[in-house]
């Protein structure tokens, strides 16, 4: 059942309290589901940064082969050729480098669009995102605004090992400054890019390689080229009234999936996206355990100080006198990322896991430690 | 006779006296524009480039603005010496005295419309950029009438709109961030350059090297500027750099190798280099200068090197001397006007420093403010 909220935001930036209309949550019916069109989470983001490029022509594109390769993961497929090599720019393999000059042209006035091949090469130019990037309008009080958007698959992909399989969403959005995003269906990335490349700040956009080719109906409202979603918006992807689960990117499906299970067996479970990890939609979150009572917090990461970390503290802060079970957080296995197709299994989330987790603060079976 | 004053403050047969002066006794300060062309104290090196002409075009307007821009850098800086041990001035503070003509000669070369970007060695460049002794003061001392509200300090002062864009406390960034502002200019049509202020130190960074190859490939109007005091903190060059040539360490990227302690030299380098940028992409100019101070206020600056190598630059190279002989020997002003001038100086740091003191410290609901743009606030966790 798709619920969608699609908010028209102003010009500038997405935040919620700069809404001007707001739209009544439509339930799908069923001649809506046959007449959807679909799209892939790939075509998606290609269609909003296109359409804001040819907005503004502040905006460029600069990365690893985003133009004549077309992206390495064809995100960026047709850009080149229709704006040209001043707009979408090949850089060398020199992070450091190009995030450096990328934030230095933001600084000027430009909107560029930073992509990292993956966001594990970030780190060769995390110096920049934070010390350059992040703080730069409160360090300057004002001056010297920031409008980047940092943008690449982030977490596991599949079989690509340890170096390559990092999720970076609890780094990023533990400094203030930044904005991250992450998107699940194609309207989170249509609607959050556009948000994320028409906000003045430095914004981390964490994608997922295996999300790319996934498609997802998405309405007339989100194709339209002023569509745009607001930034500390979470989604509540599915309603239930037994137990709240938390999840981003990947895991939102995972989650999903583990509902329906779960609604099998006679537990109604409350899906939040939380789509914005910086900043985290706490009253969305913590509504949602104040009706449901239990949490179950999923991410791909590792668990010491992830996202899930963070959410339970805020709810245990908010909403303690609500929890009727301790909270769950399922979160990937506490090593570097095997290679072997049997350990990989065993590092990331699995539905079970989740549907294990949710049953366990229904006390539906003994409390076992979530171990990998 | 009229003249003689003029014989004995000659010192350097390079100075021609102006002709035919008249009664110099009661004349006042210059202030004419009429042309002077003075020699630079020693030859442009070049590295795969014509190096400019020794000839720097002048006017006695411009010395005595030169005069009156790095004594006041000067005051300013030893005025900040004094309010660090006296506690006003907290955390970090690095000084730029001896090193004034750079930044002086910089400016006088270019137009606000042309970037300039450092690290966190800055304050007499924001001067130079149109900063007041007002707002850097009470930026030094943590006040709220400072050039950054008081949030940033001494490492972070900002004047977009007179294209100085910071005060950065990571060393070798300010690099690749100025490669960027030249992109933007470059991207915009603007016929503009940015200049990238970095020392020796931060000559060695990586990244330096991966922005100066992008912007080399690119074309971008920038030129690199390698501050060389000869120390990296407490590190001489020759211990940390394998070749201390800065200005060819562009390899393929022309340079030109300049005394930093000559203002004139820095202003014809800098209109050389603006001229070479924005027809044939990156240069880099590596200025021979020396800061008198240690690295920070933290470093007492005499352990690494003797107090004779630094009382030696002072006599025989200090840029605010080597001027003040250029017009006293063209009779541009006489040694006391020059000394009027400093004690106005004096004076006006003094009631900056003055005003700044008794000036307010933010309000605490500043904490919060500034974060993001827009007033999307920041998050307040529970207090």
């Amino acid at each position: 059942m798709w619920g969608i909220v699609g908010q028209r935001a102003c010009r500038h930036g997405s935040s919620a309290m700069s809404l001007q209309v707001t739209r009544p949550v439509i339930h799908a019916l069923r001649s809506f589901s046959t007449a959807a069109k679909e799209m892939t989470v790939r075509d998606a983001l290609n269609s909003a940064i296109d359409e804001e490029m040819s907005a503004d022509p502040k905006v460029f594109l600069m990365g690893e082969e985003v133009g004549e390769y077309q992206g390495a993961y064809k995100i960026t497929k047709g850009l080149l050729e229709k704006y040209g090599p001043d707009r979408v720019l090949d850089t060398p393999i020199t992070e450091a480098g190009f995030t450096g000059i990328g934030v230095g042209a933001a600084y000027h006035g430009l909107k560029p669009i930073v992509e990292f091949m993956t966001f594990n090469f970030s780190m060769q130019a995390i110096d920049h995102i934070i010390n350059s990037a992040a703080k730069s309008n409160y360090m300057s009080a004002g001056q010297i605004s920031v409008p980047i958007v940092f943008r690449g698959p982030n977490g596991a992909a599949a079989g690509v090992g340890a170096q390559h399989s990092q999720c970076y969403a609890p780094w990023f959005a533990s400094c203030p400054g930044l904005k991250v995003l992450a998107p699940y269906s194609s309207e989170d990335a249509r609607g959050l890019m556009k948000a994320a490349i028409r906000d003045p700040d430095p914004v981390v956009f964490l994608e997922n390689e295996l999300l790319y080719g996934e498609s997802f109906p998405v309405s007339a409202e989100v194709l339209d080229s002023s569509f745009c979603l607001p930034i500390g918006k979470a989604k509540i992807e599915r309603e239930g009234k037994d137990v709240t689960i938390t999840a981003f990117s990947k895991m939102v499906g995972y989650a999903l999936k583990a509902a329906e299970i779960l609604s099998k067996e006679g537990i109604s479970a409350e899906v939040i996206n939380l789509r914005s990890i910086r900043p985290l939609d706490r009253a969305t979150i913590n509504n949602s355990v104040r009706k449901t009572n239990r949490l179950v917090t999923v991410e791909e990461g590792f668990p010491q100080h992830g996202i899930g970390a963070e959410i339970c503290a805020s709810v245990v802060e908010d909403s303690f006198e609500y929890l009727d079970a301790a909270i769950e957080r399922i979160a990937g296995a506490d090593v570097p990322m095997p290679y072997a197709a049997n350990l990989e299994r065993l590092a990331v989330p699995q539905v079970e896991d989740i549907v294990r987790a949710a049953k366990r603060t229904c006390y539906r079976s003994s409390s076992l430690a979530a171990t990998a | 006779m009229a003249l003689s004053h003029l014989s004995s403050t000659r010192s350097n047969r390079l100075l021609r006296p102006l002709a035919a002066a008249a009664s110099s006794l009661c004349r006042p300060i210059s202030t004419s524009t009429e042309p002077l062309v003075i020699e630079t104290s020693i030859p442009f090196t070049p590295h795969k480039c014509e190096p400019p002409s020794r000839s720097v075009e002048t006017n006695p307007q411009e010395l005595l603005t030169f005069f009156r821009d790095m004594a006041t850098m000067r005051r300013m800086e030893i005025a900040a010496d004094s309010l660090y041990k006296a506690k006003l001035i907290r955390g970090f503070c690095h000084l730029y005295d001896g090193q004034e003509a750079v930044c002086v000669g910089m400016e006088a070369s270019i137009n606000k419309k042309d970037c300039i970007i450092t690290a966190y060695r800055d304050h007499c460049t924001f001067l130079g950029r149109g900063g007041t002794l007002l707002e850097i003061f009470s930026e030094l001392m943590g006040r709220q009438g400072g050039c950054s509200k008081g949030k940033g300090g001494s490492m972070h002062f900002y004047k977009k709109e007179s294209g100085f864009y910071g005060g950065h406390g990571i060393v070798g960034a300010q690099v690749p961030l100025g490669c960027g502002l030249a992109f933007a200019q470059k991207y915009n049509k603007d016929e503009n350059v940015t200049f990238a202020l970095y020392g020796d130190g931060a000559a060695n960074q990586g990244q330096l090297f991966e922005a100066l190859n992008i912007s080399a490939l690119w074309d971008l109007p920038i030129i690199l500027v390698c501050e060389n005091n000869h120390y990296g903190m407490g590190t001489a060059e020759w211990r940390a750099a394998k070749s201390p040539s800065y200005y060819k360490r562009g390899d393929y990227v022309p340079g030109l190798k300049v005394d930093g302690m000559d203002v004139l030299a820095v202003k014809q380098a800098c209109k050389f280099a603006k001229e070479h940028v924005l027809k044939n992409g990156p240069i880099i100019l590596e200025m021979d200068t020396y800061r008198y101070h240690g690295h920070s206020m933290s470093d007492p600056g005499s352990t690494y090197r003797t107090r004779d190598e630094i009382s030696g630059v002072r006599q025989e190279r200090d840029p605010i001397e080597r001027v003040r002989k250029l017009v006293l020997g063209h009779d541009l002003a006489t040694e006391k006007e020059l000394k009027d001038i400093e004690k106005e100086i004096r004076k006006e740091v003094d009631e900056a420093i003055a005003k700044a003191k008794v000036s307010p410290m933010p309000e605490p609901s500043e904490l919060f403010t500034n974060v993001y743009v827009k007033g999307f606030g920041t998050e307040v966790f529970h207090s």
